[in-house]
């Protein structure tokens, strides 16, 4: 059977110890688009974001309950090669998470882990990951200096670039731009623009605005519960459902 | 406006807290005062590079600072990984459960036992059971489990300053625990952990009590881990206690504090670059 979808989130509920912070989302995700998850604040965004490459699980007291398929795949499968699926889905943060150590350090440190030691190859890798992130030319004569001489914006397409480096098949995104100038929001989201090509793409996006710019389809997400989803065009112009409606045209939020 | 009464607060807050620190400031430029005062007539090359002779009456004290500097590393060689894995395990390997509440419980006891105890441990477990005799091997071993509550303290203080998001950020890359903790951990825990084997050889250098029951008294230049040996304090001990020589105990002691002082400075010195050469 061939999968259409590259991740498929069945009926899944997550609590944390005693509220329920996920209540049975269904969801596909199709292969290179950019899907955008959006919803006011603790609607569960960052936690299905987390879920779906398992970070989730170092947070102590959380239960879960459905499944997800990734192309096929059960990442609740206790054979399931953790390190791997999380070099498979890459996250990057809402705040911008350098790492102590330089620009190559921090973005070699992936490779590094998978047991790439090459210094040929890692600076091969370090390149292109810099480029796909538009952060190279700014950064090419200054790369073994601490990344956390960087700014923010700067910081944040390393973070960008860093999760590239593991050659991940999908990109969770979580409110990346939050905190940065509207500068660096443009060119981060010109990057996503053509980082689609190669990947697929779930974005938090920190504004609706933003979500409309560059979303293929999206879903709104309150209190647990995905209220609806579609075409980008259809959820941020004609959505059907009367909650999508008041938050996208902000009568609450 | 400013009523009267509270600015009269104020200022006796304000004296009673300069009082505070210069009294404190003082003994300690006070103690370091009398000690060098009288000691440093006995510091010349030759003190440092002989051994001491008839008691301690003559020659030098060489054979103490190799006593000592033995004993002092190897206290620190063995509790440094112990201490330190300890830290891990209690911060990055277990949640907070009862047997992490036990282990530190434990180690906190630790901490609090008198160091003649420990002395009595080592004397009757390291020198008697274990048959090592008097010996650096026996001081150093009990001093390394005297010095094993500061390190694990002070790493777990310093594990615990970490950004939880570098763990995050190592695993979201594909890393194990082993790999995070080795990588995103570790390395941003040193300088902590650094600080804590300062303290550590502060307290071994200092030592005394347990010393003497485990190390013994020798004067004899050690040969190897199993030779006993006088270390630094013990000699200055033995020589102001027993009333061989005050002239030599000053100079034991002086010499001393300004060994203390010495490894702080240096020790700093390549905290701060190791700080600095990371940000």
């Amino acid at each position: 059977m061939a999968y259409t979808n590259k991740i498929a989130i069945q009926d899944f509920s997550v609590s944390y110890s005693s509220e329920e912070a996920l209540r049975k989302i269904s969801l596909e995700i199709l292969p290179n688009e950019i899907f955008v998850l959006f919803g006011p604040a603790r609607s569960g965004k960052t936690t299905l974001l987390k879920s779906l490459n398992r970070l989730r699980d170092l947070i102590p007291g959380t239960r879960h309950t459905g499944s997800i398929l990734i192309d096929g795949q059960d990442i609740y499968d206790a054979k399931l090669d953790l390190y791997q699926l999380r070099r498979r889905i890459g996250i990057v943060f809402d705040l911008p998470t350098p790492l102590p150590l330089s620009i190559f350090d921090n973005i070699s440190y992936g490779p590094r882990l998978r047991g790439v030691y090459d210094k040929q190859r890692l600076k091969e890798i370090v390149e292109k990951s810099l480029r796909s992130a538009v952060l190279w030319d700014e950064v090419k004569d200054r790369l073994h200096t601490s990344a956390l001489r960087l700014s923010g914006g700067q910081q944040q397409r390393l973070c960008i670039a860093r999760v590239l480096a593991l050659e991940p098949e999908v990109l969770l995104l979580d409110e990346p731009c939050s905190g940065l100038d509207p500068i660096s929001t443009a060119s981060i989201e010109e990057s996503l623009r053509l980082l689609k090509k190669e990947y697929t793409i779930i974005l938090v996006p920190h504004n609706i605005q933003q979500g409309s710019r560059v979303a293929d389809r999206a879903g709104f997400l309150l209190n647990g519960d995905l209220v609806e989803v579609g075409t980008a065009y259809q959820i941020f112009t004609k959505p059907q459902n009367k909650k999508t409606e008041d938050y996208v045209t902000g009568k609450f939020g | 406006m400013r009523t009267p009464m509270r600015y009269l607060t104020q200022r006796i807050a304000k004296i009673l807290i300069w009082i505070a620190a210069l009294s404190t400031i003082s003994v300690m430029i006070m103690i370091l005062l009398q000690v060098l005062q009288e000691g440093i007539p006995a510091l010349h090359p030759g003190f440092f590079l002989d051994s001491p002779r008839d008691m301690g009456r003559e020659g030098g004290i060489l054979s103490t600072i190799v006593g000592m500097a033995a004993l002092t590393l190897l206290a620190v060689i063995v509790a440094t990984p112990l201490g330190v894995g300890t830290a891990i395990f209690l911060r990055e390997y277990t949640r907070e459960s009862r047997v992490s509440r036990v282990i530190r419980f434990g180690t906190d006891c630790l901490a609090g036992v008198p160091s003649i105890i420990f002395g009595l441990f080592g004397f009757v477990f390291f020198v008697i059971y274990l048959k090592m005799g008097w010996s650096i091997a026996s001081g150093g071993l009990t001093v390394a489990a005297m010095i094993l509550p500061t390190i694990i303290s002070t790493t777990e203080e310093a594990i615990k300053g970490i950004p939880h998001s570098y763990r995050e950020v190592s695993y979201s890359l594909g890393g194990t625990r082993w790999q995070t903790v080795i990588h995103a951990i570790l390395p941003n825990a040193l300088p902590g952990i650094f600080t804590g084997i300062i303290l550590s050889v502060g307290r071994s250098i200092g030592e005394t009590a347990a010393v003497i029951l485990t190390a013994g008294s020798s004067l004899l230049m050690p040969t190897s881990l199993f030779s006993p040996s006088r270390t630094m304090s013990v000699h200055f001990y033995i020589l102001a206690r027993e009333g061989i020589s005050m002239e030599m105990a000053y100079g034991t002691g002086a010499a001393l504090i300004l060994l203390v002082l010495l490894i702080n400075t240096v020790a700093n010195g390549l905290l701060n670059r190791y700080v600095r050469h990371r940000t």
